[in-house]
């Protein structure tokens, strides 16, 4: 039997594994979770990898598709299908990959908490559908899997219950998330509305077959392609934590350290990233949605970046930095470069996943400290941590023949092709990232240790089964950008974009997009190295051995408001505060007050009332007195009679 | 000669009926309704059933409403006090009372408002037949009510008895 | 000179009427036990009247109001023994016979 016949295993082992985690329960030994919690992607991963070795064997890879079950509803037909093509492929390996490593870290991460075996239920299940997301053959299944990770990120974002803040972290991720999943939704009816299907390969051949037929004028002054890519990139928003529904990322930090790794840097938060790759014929055509996208993504970019420089809790600065990143993406696959967009999603998933967990190695070793300031020295404490994390934060600087390097050129490129403006705000974003990485290493890892003695005393390397993990993302984050290493000239050895050129087929009819010239390409990869070491050299200036703290705490001086506004995060979340949840408080405790309080109690306990009130007028008659049973026997035999003569 | 008995013994038994209902003492009931029963018992004569007021006078008069007196003397059961409250109960028995008679009337008469006894002979009040109907026609109920009497003496009798087994061990 | 039928009918509905006000008004239980006699008797009255009555019209039914008088008869003696001894039942265990003070229905 072939891997491939294997494929929907692939999906449904996690979900089993899940299944039988939850059913086994807490009280097992935890080898047994462990076993199951681990082998069920572990296995995945495997059948994945067979899959895939063989459908990248196939000399012209049609996509695969299976379907399970064909659900009818009225005139419209969805299959229960999943689909593996380029696309999926390069989704499924990083989903899996980098998803089973973290699980085996996890291993040791969590090895300690409470709740060890809830926290693998909801792992396990997270991987089920994120792999239903990536996999699923129409917007429908993937749908599911979109709300399935989802829901799996609330739970492990509040998976800290007991404590305050995490549930609430909680919440406000799944709300905000609920903004943009509405959009997604009126796109998805858009979608049906139009083609009668959701099937990707039905509708996507379609629009080739008619790109005249999406372009007339259909909602908000849009053309049909415009309002649903609209629509999808709003859902994607909210999912991939764009501005402006970005707010409820950093906050996702409360999670476990291990699922900000997966969900809240490699997986998850890159389905937005992939929606938008997956709907290119759409976006193709709806060249001003894309340019939206694109200028979302780079002003998200630098936003976030600069936000980053500032932060002083070690997951805060990932988070941003991944928040900038995803912005990176949205950039490239809003001036059309998916290709680009869809590497950066799979070395970042590499070097980010890599980041984060060495830092929860380090804030391991530092008993639950996550404040840089606190940090310091911690490189020969944990020395496998610090080189792996140095291989990270320099391969998302962009350090030469390191992943980041080759995805972010490419990106960089591609905007320098839609316009040298959003190409400017990547350069800046460049630098700002190198800066503020290497802040977070100085900081760490260098000077002096500045935390408390008790602290000092229990620092020590993270266990094998935390560190390989570590080693292994490493290799893939210096590894993963060969299989991309840009075209220049006629030298092109871009395996990854001929791999995926199938899903990215241009569907306008204008023709492939001239190309840079080979010295600009190389003057444009000069000059980002350059902007790169400039933002290291600019880090180790201000953060650099022997300044330490004082570096920052100079630098604030010389611009209080500046440093003010950028520790607040520019406000943003106080202004939502104001502006739309206070407002929506309001208006519920308004709703809670009058219309729940006043109205539906009232008629729910009317009906109580009025029955009490008969209840009691019916007791009356009933008074245990023979002679008024009596009387009422004869007025009924009254009754009778009249109704006797009268009928 | 007949409206005029009619008339003395139909107000005779209203009158007395009335003190029934209305006089505390239950032994003075029972003596009025004895008159209300003899009055009875003579317009069932004038209306051509002799045997029935017979019957009136022996049953009712001399077997039941005795058995009312020995009741009353056994249990000796004291003047009823003036009723209390209950007003509306009253007031609405009555009203209900008053209307079905009205209503009762007022089918009789449009029912039989211009019917008239016949002249009784010595054929309508003559015994036999009547007693051949009810050991024809009327034999299975005859046989049946029989029964009920005898049912209802062996029922009086457990019930008015006090319960057997504690007596004999009060005895023992 | 004979009475017009119907004023038989009429006293007998007015018996009825005064034995349902007695059934009703009176506390003591054998007071209530001789107003539904009464109210049996007012009935024979009215089944008398209407042997009388139909006599003319069918013969043949003339004296079936008479013998279910009889039945009546019968019956009443029967409900006077059971009902006198209930009434002697429930004196014995409740030491009254005021209807207003049994009232376990309610209960």
């Amino acid at each position: 039997m072939s891997p491939l016949e294997l494929l929907w295993l692939v999906a449904l082992l996690p979900f089993l594994g899940a299944a039988a985690n939850a059913a086994l329960g807490p009280r097992v030994a935890r080898h047994w979770t462990t076993a199951v919690g681990v082998g069920a992607p572990g296995l995945s991963l495997l059948i994945a990898l067979g899959c895939l070795v063989e459908y990248a064997g196939r000399m012209a890879p049609e996509p695969f598709q299976r379907s399970f079950y064909t659900w009818t509803a009225g005139g419209l037909e969805i299959e229960a299908a999943l689909l593996l093509d380029p696309l999926s492929a390069v989704m499924l390996f990083v989903v899996t990959f980098v998803g089973f490593w973290i699980h085996v870290y996890s291993v040791g991460y969590m090895g300690h908490e409470e709740g060890y075996q809830r926290y693998f239920v909801y792992l396990n299940l997270f991987m089920g559908a994120m792999l239903l997301l990536v996999l699923g053959a129409n917007f429908l299944v993937t749908f599911v899997g979109w709300e399935g990770v989802g829901l799996c990120s609330y739970l492990l974002i509040g998976f800290y219950y007991e404590q305050r803040f995490p549930p609430y972290a909680g919440r406000k991720a799944f709300i905000v998330n609920r903004i943009g999943d509405f959009a997604f939704l009126v796109g998805l009816f858009a979608l049906v509305a139009k083609f009668g299907s959701l099937d990707y390969q039905t509708v996507f051949s379609a629009v080739a077959a008619d790109p005249e037929g999406v372009q007339g004028s259909y909602l908000l002054g849009l053309s049909f392609a415009g309002f649903v890519c609209l629509c999808l990139f709003v859902g994607a928003m909210g999912k991939s934590a764009q501005i402006p529904l970005y707010v409820w990322l950093p906050d996702a930090m409360a999670g476990p350290t291990p699922v900000s790794a997966l969900i809240h840097a490699a997986t998850m938060v890159t389905a937005g990233v992939y929606m938008v790759a997956r709907s290119n014929a759409l976006y193709q055509l709806a060249p001003g949605i894309g340019g939206f996208v694109a200028v979302i993504g780079a002003l998200t970019a630098i936003f976030a970046a600069t936000i980053g420089l500032a932060q002083t809790d070690i997951k805060k600065v990932l988070a941003y930095s991944t928040v900038s990143q995803l912005g990176y993406m949205f950039l490239a696959a809003g001036v059309g470069a998916y290709g680009a967009a869809i590497f950066h999603l799979g070395t970042h998933a590499f070097f980010k996943a890599l980041l984060f967990l060495g830092s929860g190695s380090v804030i391991h070793a530092m008993g639950g400290e996550q404040d840089l300031t606190k940090m310091g020295g911690l490189k020969s404490k944990l020395p496998v941590t610090y080189r792996t994390m140095l291989v990270g934060t320099l391969a998302i600087s962009g350090v030469p023949l390191l992943s980041g390097f080759f995805s972010k050129d490419q990106i960089l490129a591609a905007a320098f092709e839609g316009s040298p403006i959003l190409w400017v705000v990547g350069i800046v974003t460049a630098g700002l990232t190198a800066c503020y990485m290497f802040r977070l290493l100085f900081l760490c890892f260098h000077g002096e240790f500045r935390g408390t003695e008790e602290q000092r005393s229990h620092l020590h390397e993270s266990p094998p089964v935390m560190t390989w993990p570590l080693v292994v993302l490493a290799v893939g984050a210096v590894l993963a950008g060969y299989v991309g290493i840009p075209k220049l000239g006629h030298f092109d050895v871009n395996v990854f974009a001929k791999f995926l050129k199938p899903v990215f087929a241009d569907v306008t009819g204008h023709g492939e997009a001239h190309h840079l010239s080979l010295g600009l390409e190389l003057a444009l990869m000069g000059l980002s190295v350059v902007v790169a070491g400039l933002g290291i050299w600019a880090a180790w200036k201000i953060y650099g051995p022997g300044k330490e703290l004082e570096g920052g705490k100079a630098w604030a001086a010389r611009f209080p408001a500046l440093h003010r506004v950028l520790v607040h995060k520019y406000f943003v979340d106080e202004a939502y505060d104001r502006l739309l949840v206070a407002p929506a408080a309001a208006l519920a405790r308004g709703f809670w007050r009058i219309a729940d309080g006043i109205l539906i109690e009232g008629a729910v306990h009317a009906g109580p009332a009025v029955s009490r009130l008969a209840g009691e007028l019916i007791r009356m008659t009933t008074t245990g007195n023979v002679r008024n049973y009596a009387l009422y026997f004869l007025v009924g035999v009254l009754v009778l009679l009249a109704w006797l003569i009268g009928g | 000669m007949e409206l005029a008995i009619f008339a003395l013994f139909s107000v005779l038994a209203l009158a007395s009926a009335v003190v029934v209902i209305s006089h505390r003492n239950p032994v003075y009931s029972v003596m009025s309704l004895v008159v209300t029963l003899i009055s009875l018992a003579v317009l069932f004569v004038l209306l051509g059933a002799p045997f029935l007021a017979a019957l009136q006078v022996l049953v009712y008069t001399g077997a039941i409403l005795v058995l009312f007196l020995f009741v009353i003397m056994l249990l000796n059961v004291e003047r009823e006090e003036p009723a209390g409250g209950h007003r509306v109960h009253k007031l609405i028995a009555a009203l209900a009372a008053v209307v079905f008679a009205a209503i009762l009337g007022s089918q009789f008469f449009a029912a039989q408002g211009s019917a008239h006894t016949a002249e009784l002979t010595p054929d309508a009040v003559a015994l036999v037949p009547l007693a051949r109907k009810l050991f024809t026609t009327y034999l299975l109920p005859f046989e049946i009510v029989g029964l009920l009497l005898l049912a209802a003496v062996v029922a009086a009798t457990a019930l008015a008895r006090r319960s057997a087994p504690r007596d004999r061990e009060e005895k023992a | 000179m004979t009475v017009p039928a119907v004023w038989y009918l009429l006293l007998s509905a007015a018996l009825f009427s005064i034995g349902t006000i007695g059934a009703l008004w009176r506390r003591n239980a054998i007071t209530i036990f001789l107003s539904i006699e009464l109210m049996l008797n007012s009935v024979n009255l009215s089944l008398v009247a209407y042997a009388r009555i139909l006599a003319e019209r069918s013969p043949e039914l003339a004296l079936d109001g008479q013998a279910i008088v009889f039945f009546v008869l019968a019956v009443a003696a029967a409900e006077a023994a059971v009902g006198l001894a209930l009434f002697i039942a429930v004196y014995r265990n409740r030491r009254t016979i005021d209807v207003n003070r049994l009232d376990l229905m309610r209960w």
